[in-house]
């Protein structure tokens, strides 16, 4: 366990590092919501996903939906790194003829399981792919990652009546509830209220935790397979920005690339943190 | 009389035949089964229908990953709703990915009758021809029906079938043969040409039959597949008769109408008249009501034609 949870760590630094040089490369793109959302999406392709790089279309793998499609840096970094494509590919992030669009194609790039980028789409998705196992009696998990202005969207609430109407429980779900959004934060623009009670009101087995604690991650995942009958949603408190001290809580860092300096700031902090 | 059935009747049927033959062929509908037909498959195949109450959004980006998966996912309600309210997800989810959805949207048009406008979808079309690698399918009768829905299980990729609620004639014996893309040259004629799509074929044809009675001799193309557009038909068609009508039960703005004036635009201008719906939202009323109050009646595609033939001259 210790020795995973060292990988996990000096993964999600890698990481971290990839989603500054990558935006700054592109000059523009989401490092907030990328940072935030960087344990969990560490935690289940380092340490959760039943995947191979080598064959990504294996119908009995598990799948993972960035439904908050502006964090493509992140998914990207965490394909590349898990070797589905090769890390120089990172840096051709939003330009011209790459693979790497600005939101998540998976008619372009290998181990991409949903075009995402249009909010609110990805747990319908997942609940799809979640029914096609069932018939097809695979085992293979569904994992889908929302964000927490995302779940303003009304689809969002049809798909979760829909998994719990059909018993998926073989969806998790990870709410990155880092509390910003665009227009500032998600109690001003839309608040959400008591979302954990929502979640549970719609039936679904809801788990609390800190978004940036591995142990907490792999709990949860733990306890979302145990979960009969039911989907599950995983409310991971966390920093927006995390990671990058200028970035940690910032609005503005939603939809903004780090100019030169400020990359090579965050990369000298994003060595010194977590090593 | 020919005999009459509502191209959703044929659908509901096609859809048990498919998933007898088919076991990664499954149904979603957002309650309205009774009314789509898929109730048919719902009843046989009970295990592989899936129902998403009113909630059209998430039907359609569940089928995109059922897709994903593998599944052959054939989706329905009503037109308006399917191609409006779930617009974005059929976009994001489904075409932008080509997944192998199939969207079957019945009570299409005005024939939708008395529920009135806010059922009645006269922009459809349009929304989903704009849309890369959607296929559109708006078959005239039952029997373009089964082929449309066959056609759609053979093409890897997202397809829009446009279906009514109103029985209409069977037009086409048992022996038809269904190309994807190519239009049905139903009648011959050198005079003037009448290309419609869906239920105004049967129109076009007893348009053909009136203004031969006075001599004039129209050709009535039958263009089952909006997109992609059979080109060569349509051009050929303005090239042999000099004068085309259109006829479609949908807006004249962004349909067959649309579709064929850009092709004539492009390729060989001709006197154009598109008869549609013109520019205007629907109302309640009887189906045969409707089409004659919005000009979608034989007689309005004669006089159509004889206002093409005037603009020859
Ligand atoms: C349907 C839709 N509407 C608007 C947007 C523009 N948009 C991109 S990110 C975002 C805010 C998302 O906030 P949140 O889900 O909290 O993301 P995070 O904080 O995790 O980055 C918005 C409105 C979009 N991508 N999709
Ligand atoms: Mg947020």
């Amino acid at each position: 366990m210790r020795e995973l949870l060292l990988r996990l760590e000096a993964k999600a630094k890698e990481i971290r590092r990839y989603i500054v040089l990558m935006t700054a490369a592109a000059g523009s793109g989401h490092p907030g919501g990328s940072l935030s959302a960087a344990d969990i999406v560490t935690a289940l392709y380092f340490g959760v996903m039943r995947i191979d790089p080598k064959r990504p279309d294996d119908p009995n793998r598990d799948r993972f939906v960035l439904s908050k499609g502006h964090a493509a840096p992140l998914l990207y970094a965490a394909l590349a790194e898990r070797g589905f494509f090769p890390q120089r590919e990172l840096m051709t992030l939003r330009k011209l003829g790459s693979r790497l669009q600005g939101h998540p194609d998976m008619r372009k790039l290998p181990g991409v399981e949903m075009s995402t980028g249009s909010l609110g789409q990805g747990l319908s998705a997942a609940n799809g792919m979640a029914l096609a196992g069932r018939l097809d009696g695979r085992d293979y998990r569904v994992y889908v990652l929302l964000g927490d202005g995302e779940i303003q969207e009304g689809q969002v609430w049809e798909a979760a009546m829909a998994a719990t109407h059909y018993k998926l429980d073989s969806v998790t779900a990870f709410l990155d509830y880092n509390g910003l959004q665009i227009d500032g934060p998600v109690e001003e623009v839309m608040s959400l209220g008591r979302v954990a009670d929502k979640w549970r009101a719609f039936g679904w087995h809801v788990i609390e935790i800190d978004g940036h604690d591995f142990v907490a991650i792999l709990d949860a995942v733990r306890e979302a397979k145990e979960t009969k009958g039911k989907p599950t949603m995983v409310i991971a408190r966390t920093i927006k920005g995390k990671g990058v001290s200028f970035m940690e809580h910032q609005v503005d860092w939603h939809g903004k690339a780090p100019k030169a300096e400020q990359a090579s700031q965050a990369l000298v902090e994003l060595r010194r943190n977590f090593s | 009389m020919p005999e009459k059935i509502a191209t959703r009747e044929a659908y509901g049927r096609a859809l048990v035949e498919l998933g007898a033959e088919n076991r990664d062929v499954v149904v979603l509908d957002a309650d309205l089964a009774k009314s789509t037909k898929t109730i048919e498959f719902k009843k046989r195949f009970p295990e592989r229908f899936f129902d998403f109450g009113v909630a059209e959004q998430n039907m359609m980006g569940t089928a995109a990953g059922l897709a994903a998966a593998g599944k052959v996912p054939f989706c329905s309600t009503f037109a308006v709703f399917a191609s409006g309210r779930a617009f974005d997800q059929i976009r994001q989810s489904i075409a932008y990915t080509r997944l192998n959805v199939k969207i079957c949207a019945t009570h299409a048009g005005i024939t939708v009758g008395e529920d009135g406008s806010s059922h009645q979808s006269v922009e459809d079309i349009a929304l989903m021809r704009a849309l890369p690698d959607m296929t559109v399918f708006v078959p005239a009768d039952a029997v373009e029906t089964v082929c449309a829905v066959r056609a759609a299980v053979a093409i890897s990729g997202p397809v829009y079938i446009r279906l009514g609620r109103a029985p209409v004639p069977v037009l086409h014996g048992e022996d038809f043969v269904f190309h994807p893309g190519k239009a049905v040259l139903i009648k011959q004629g050198s005079d003037a040409a009448i290309i419609g799509t869906g239920i105004m074929v049967a129109p076009a044809l007893d348009a053909a039959e009136i203004l031969g009675q006075e001599g004039i001799k129209v050709r009535v193309l039958d263009v089952h597949t909006i997109k992609p557009l059979d080109v060569d038909a349509v051009v050929q068609a303005a090239q042999e008769t000099g004068a085309v009508v259109t006829a479609e039960e949908h807006s004249i703005i962004g349909g067959l109408g649309s579709a064929v004036a850009e092709v004539l635009g492009e390729n060989h201008p001709v006197p154009l008249k598109r008869v549609g719906i013109r520019d205007t939202f629907g109302e309640s009323g009887k189906p045969a009501e409707l089409l004659e109050k919005y000009g979608l009646t034989a007689q309005h595609l004669a006089s159509a034609v004889k206002q093409v033939l005037n603009r020859k001259k």
